[in-house]
């Protein structure tokens, strides 16, 4: 994995520090506010960034980052220690969204007609790529490494990635995604049935281009 | 009776349970009487089972430390 190195410039933070404490009266007080921010993010950093890691692949740590430096300055503005997380959560998305759109990745676009129509289950019984198998369906999700599934996440628009991550691999509630994106509950139901069609086809397309059919099949 | 492509398009809202007591019912009744649509349920199962597994990410020392000291540099 690439890793990125950034440090963040100096005048960044001073401008942070200067957003961040502009409501605060003393030193003290000011000092007293960066420890409960740096208790609250240090606690979330392997959550926030294990989110990070599914929605920006490789840029997951940049996304942290912004997200650290822009809930650091709207710190005065939590008023709520048990809120925290899910405040850090609905921070770390836009940045995630933000990187998303910066990045301008191609999506395979797919009618959505055919879609509708798509069913992985029949799809793999009927092309049977591996006719020897008495568990067909479980071979070829075990063709798939943690790799694979990433890059096929990844293939999804952000629109139905964040959905999609936030229910079925970090088992959030379609409400709580609802709450966390400020969306009513329908569009996120919505999208997570558009989402998991386009990951079942995503996961067929990407077994037929990276040869997994093949391989099991020896 | 609902059809197989109604039933299937419900299937993970009623493995969610997010689906309303009328869909439920249907999806219930139809499943008592369709083989082919139980397939579907149990794969349903097993894909939410693989995505939950899936990708389940460490966050790597070098970064947890970089990401410590950044937060180490913020402050008044």
């Amino acid at each position: 994995m690439p890793e990125c190195n950034k440090a963040i410039p100096e005048t960044v933070l001073k401008n942070v520090g200067s957003v961040a404490f502009a409501n605060v009266k003393t030193v003290d007080n000011a000092a007293d506010q960066a420890e409960r921010f740096r208790t609250l993010a240090q606690e979330q950093l392997p959550r926030l960034y294990s989110i990070a890691r599914r929605l920006v692949g490789v840029d997951a740590e940049d996304a942290v980052q912004d997200c650290l430096l822009k809930a650091f300055q709207g710190f005065h503005q939590l008023h709520e220690t048990a809120a925290g997380p899910a405040w850090l959560t609905r921070i770390l998305i836009n940045c995630c969204r933000d990187r998303g759109r910066a990045v301008g990745r191609s999506v395979q676009q797919v009618e959505l007609d055919e879609l509708e129509r798509f069913s992985l289950f029949r799809k793999i019984a009927y092309e049977d790529p591996y006719p020897y198998s008495d568990s067909l369906h479980l071979d070829f999700l075990d063709e798939f490494g943690p790799e694979d599934v990433r890059a096929v996440v990844m293939k999804l628009s952000m629109l139905y990635r964040i959905p999609v991550v936030l229910v079925y691999m970090d088992g959030y509630l379609a409400r709580e995604v609802a709450d966390l994106l400020d969306i009513p509950l329908g569009t996120v139901l919505a999208r997570l049935h558009r989402g998991r069609k386009l990951f079942e086809k995503q996961l067929w397309d990407y077994a037929e281009t990276h040869g997994l059919l093949r391989k099991a099949a020896r | 009776m609902i059809t197989c492509s109604e039933a299937t398009r419900h299937l993970w809202e009623y493995l969610d349970a997010t689906a309303d007591q009328a869909t439920r019912d249907a999806i219930e009744e139809h499943l008592a009487r369709c083989r082919a649509c139980c397939g579907e349920l149990e794969f349903a199962r097993e894909l939410r089972r693989f995505l939950a597994s899936s990708a389940r990410d460490e966050v790597p020392d070098a970064v947890l430390r970089r990401l410590n000291e950044t937060l180490e540099e913020l402050g008044p």
